[in-house]
């Protein structure tokens, strides 16, 4: 008991909001992952009947203007929206991660070539940059992952090039090296290790963003293809049919709000037991 | 501080024009018929072919970009050709709306975080400072699109206490500022949170520097202390914040024009979109890259000109 | 005749992870109207503590189990916020130990010696004066200018002088110096001492000078107070506990000073042996794990034994050899 309460998991739950936020995530995991089991409806089909239902015990959240069940197609929507933030984060990750070291360990002017092309990347508001690109190529799942990874991956560059700069010329390193360990050995064996934690710190707190962009390309109709069951797409029903039938705008946010703040609160959690040197910075 | 800001400018330029020309050329060279992306699929085979022939389509691709900045340069962004209006005209027109929204989100935003980060400094530990904190990455987390739904919703729908339309009669600035309040609330409120929690957490590092002792060893009024002497040094961090967050505020500005069914950059990039109207994209996009930069740049050079330090050094 | 300052008794435990610190131990020292009276002891000693206390700036982990604080007869323990807050600045001021970062960063010179001023007659215009003026008493040059130069404007020296000028433009009852001359070389030093004369005879305040330095000491004090681990083992005058030091602790002191009181030394000279843990201090003499002459005696309190007139060593075998 003792020994838990030192892990990682047992430190955590001694924080109440980083339970509520445990909590949150993982009933937005589960019900991902069993949305076909949980679902009552089918999420795609149409019922004309029961267009713009109110919430019953047979629609739990009312219908859309197609007659679809929202809490079934909010369900399914989950699992598009979780599938989109993991790939994303880990493409972009992944990426950051190799231009990260490369910057902290190739020459100047590399470094210097890398910064400036991570200041440029910054640049480009995620958004507008995603409309941009959505008139040039197919809108799906694919166009949402590429803006994502576009705008995102300058930031984990950013923070692996500085964690190894330092690494690279502390002591130990040095050490290392002058009794000619391997350049390999020094990456796997001491910088990955030590460049992990705020990697992985930062790529918690980067899911919940990649969520609200999902949704909020969806939202714009340039997100998940047409009839597709996803979050923003949902949204936008609701708003477009904003005065008559409030629940469906109301039902639509309702996950989006919980996924974004139980991983915000996740992601603070885990910095704060990872990393208490990091919470002045943000 | 001369060769610190010439040296800021050119980095800023040359960010908007390798990111500018990356983009067109992904344009360009994208499979399919650049008329089409261009002009429109309304244009016929002869403009096509003027079309194609006057801007050099045929040339490599770096003469190409080269001659797309020299239009630029001239104030020629080609032609909206929905409206049939020059694009330059169409984006100088949506940029003042997109503008004062978010200047006025950073305005109320900053304010009230900057505020409640110093107070929430200042009474560390205190139920009160608790709460900010939460609410704080609360804000922090919740998409501003559907801050402003919600918001729409209950206050414009519900309770009909503002406008749901537009940005207001021009040249009334009271309707104007009633129509910016709703999206600028909904754009500002992460940014509450951002200043806020920024405030905090460098106004305790100044808390415990020994210039706020000595200051209180001269007997200076508490408030002085706080929200002068330290509160001073602790802004700077923020300053710089805010400024490369414009490019996050003009993301959520386009879901509040669309939402508010404001003008604004936003909103012109959303229909030319769907129109694929390609040279009012790329205009707009400049013009979001240029605002952007230029405003992280004065963000720098406000944090400069504030923090003597720097101002020396550079 | 009231003391300037008067410190009965002072006690100040800081919480931490392992407990109570207790980084200050029953210390009185006595300032007199217009003398100087140091502090000497090795870092850690308590110093900086000391003058927190003075000025009930501690930080929030202190407490102060007992002792009192005299100002001019007025107890400073005591005091409201309010009249804590009039004492502070223009009853007793003090000069920071470190001139780099004691002032604001951000804030011209004149601006921080302005609103030290702001309960002080007169507008904005005659408060640069008296700060300009203050600035060339202490030996800046072009002072005028300097009103609105930056702190990082200015070499150390020159910041320690802005911070003995804003010490000295308050014209306190009390000036307490933390180590003033620290960061400064050796004729820097000089020049500053002199001017902490100067000082005092002018506006005839007393001085509690705190140094680690006991050439300075030396050089500028009527009286001395030693320090070691929290505790004051022996005061006196000056040139009594210099020359003829009755605490095994203060005879280290002098014997491992090289220079003996002359030359400056960087740091402080070592005696074998490391501070006792300030959680849980040895009971009885506090410098019986260092000391020579450590008898079985020496785990109880040792009493204050009377050397010459007004001169004192807390030690069971006080004096030259010892006894
Ligand atoms: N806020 C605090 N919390 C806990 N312990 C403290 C605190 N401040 C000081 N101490 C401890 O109290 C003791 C006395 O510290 P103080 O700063 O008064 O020493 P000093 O004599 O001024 O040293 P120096 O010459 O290095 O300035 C030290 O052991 C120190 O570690
Ligand atoms: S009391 Fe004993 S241990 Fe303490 S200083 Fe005197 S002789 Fe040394
Ligand atoms: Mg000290």
């Amino acid at each position: 008991m003792n020994a838990f309460r030192h892990t990682l998991l047992g430190r955590l739950l001694a924080d109440p909001l980083a339970v509520f936020a445990l909590a949150i995530v993982t009933l937005l995991v589960v019900s991902a992952i069993f949305a076909d089991v949980i679902a009552p409806h089918d999420p795609t089909a149409m019922n004309l009947v029961d267009r713009f239902a109110t919430p019953s015990t047979t629609y739990w959240m009312g219908t859309d203007n197609l007659g679809r069940d929202t809490f079934s197609r909010l369900l399914q929507g989950g699992r598009i929206a979780l599938y989109v933030a993991l790939t994303a984060v880990t493409i972009s990750g992944l990426i950051g991660l190799i231009l990260g070291m490369l910057a902290g360990f190739g020459p100047r002017w590399l470094d210097n070539a890398l910064l400036f092309f991570f200041d440029t990347l910054r640049a480009y508001p995620t958004i507008i940059l995603a409309l941009a690109l959505a008139a040039l190529m197919p809108r799906g799942l694919g166009t949402v992952i590429i803006v994502v990874v576009i705008t995102s991956f300058a930031e984990y560059g950013r923070v692996v090039r500085t964690q190894t700069l330092s690494l690279k010329n502390s002591e130990f390193i040095l050490a290392e090296r002058a009794m000619g360990a391997s350049f390999a050995r020094i990456v796997f064996h001491h910088i990955l290790p030590n460049v992990l934690g705020p990697f992985f710190i930062l790529a918690a707190m980067n899911l919940p963003v990649v969520i609200t962009i999902e949704a909020g390309m969806s939202f714009l109709g340039i997100g998940v293809p047409p009839g597709t069951p996803s979050w923003g797409a949902t949204l936008k029903d609701g708003f477009d049919y904003i005065r008559t039938t409030p629940w469906i705008l109301l039902s639509g946010g309702l996950p989006l709000i919980l996924a974004t703040v139980g991983f915000t609160f996740l992601g603070e959690a885990l910095r704060d037991q990872l990393d208490p040197r990091l919470r002045k910075t943000r | 501080m001369l060769r610190y800001t010439f040296q800021r400018i050119v980095l800023a330029l040359a960010i908007v024009f390798f990111a500018i020309s990356a983009l067109y050329t992904v344009m360009i060279t994208l499979p399919g018929d650049p008329t089409t992306v261009l002009l429109g699929p309304r244009a016929t085979a002869e403009i096509r072919a003027d079309f194609r022939e006057r801007m050099g389509l045929d040339n490599p691709v770096y003469v190409q970009i080269a001659q797309f900045w020299g239009r630029i340069l001239t104030g020629d962004m080609g032609t909206d050709f929905n409206r049939n209006r020059p694009v330059a005209e169409a984006v100088l027109n949506a940029l003042p709306h997109t503008m004062a929204l978010v200047f006025g989100a950073i305005f109320w935003s900053a304010t009230l975080g900057i505020l409640l980060g110093a107070f929430s400094a200042d009474n560390r530990g205190s139920w009160l400072d608790r709460i900010s904190g939460v609410l704080s990455v609360a804000f922090i987390a919740a998409p501003s699109f559907v801050v402003a739904l919600y918001s729409l919703l209950v206050f414009s729908v519900w309770l009909r206490w503002f406008p749901t339309i537009g940005a207001g009669e021009p040249g009334d600035i009271m309707s104007r500022l009633y129509h910016l309040a709703l999206p600028s609330f909904a754009i500002g409120l992460a940014w509450v949170g951002y200043v806020a929690r920024i405030v905090r957490a460098s106004m305790l590092e100044a808390l415990g520097e020994n210039y706020i002792r000595t200051a209180r060893a001269f007997g200076l009024p508490r408030r002085t202390v706080i929200y002068n002497y330290a509160l001073r040094v602790a802004i700077l961090p923020a300053v710089q914040v805010l400024g490369v967050g414009i490019g996050g505020m003009l993301s959520s500005a386009v879901f509040a024009e669309i939402v508010f069914s404001r003008p604004g950059l936003g909103s012109l990039i959303y229909d030319s979109v769907s129109g694929r109207n390609y040279p009012v994209v790329m205009g707009s996009m400049l013009v979001a890259i240029g605002f952007f930069v230029t405003c992280a740049l004065i963000a720098d050079l406000i944090n400069a000109a504030l923090d003597p330090r720097h101002r020396s050094k550079a | 005749m009231t003391a300037a300052l008067q410190i009965d008794d002072l006690t100040v435990h800081y919480a931490t992870r392992e407990g109570a610190l207790q980084a200050l131990r029953d210390v009185s020292i006595t300032v007199p109207e217009g003398k100087i009276v140091g502090v000497v002891g090795e870092s850690g000693c308590g110093k900086s503590t000391l003058i927190n206390a003075l000025l009930q700036l501690l930080p929030e982990n202190a407490t102060l189990p007992a002792g009192r604080i005299t100002l001019e007869g007025e107890d400073v323990t005591h005091a409201s916020t309010r009249r804590l807050r009039q004492m502070r600045g223009q009853e007793m001021s003090v000069i920071f130990q470190d001139p780099m970062t004691s002032l604001n960063p951000v804030l011209s010179i004149g601006r921080q010696m302005r609103d030290i001023q702001y309960r002080q007659p007169g507008n904005r215009t005659e408060k640069d004066r008296r700060s300009a003026n203050m600035l060339g008493r202490v030996g800046i040059p072009d002072p005028v200018g300097k009103l609105s130069a930056y702190p990082h404007e200015l070499s150390g020296g020159m910041r320690q002088r802005v911070a003995i000028a804003m010490a000295a433009l308050m014209r306190p009852r009390v000036l307490i110096a933390d180590e003033p001359t620290t960061a400064l070389d050796a004729t820097l030093e000089v020049q500053i001492i002199e001017l902490l004369k100067e000082i005092q005879r002018e506006i005839g305040c007393a001085i509690l000078f705190i140094s680690h330095h006991l050439g300075v000491i030396a050089e500028l004090c009527d009286r001395v107070v030693v320090m070691y681990a929290g505790v004051a083992v022996e005061e006196g005058p000056v040139e009594d506990v210099f020359l003829r030091p009755g605490h095994p602790y203060t005879i280290k002191l002098i014997e491992c000073d090289p220079g003996r009181l002359k030359v400056r030394v960087a740091d402080l000279p070592s005696i074998p042996g490391s501070l006792p843990d300030l959680t849980d201090p040895p009971a009885g003499c506090i410098f019986q794990d260092r000391c020579e002459r450590a008898t079985e005696i020496c785990a109880t309190p040792p009493p204050r034994a009377p050397q010459r007139p007004g001169h004192w060593a807390a030690c069971h075998h006080s004096g030259p050899e010892g006894s």
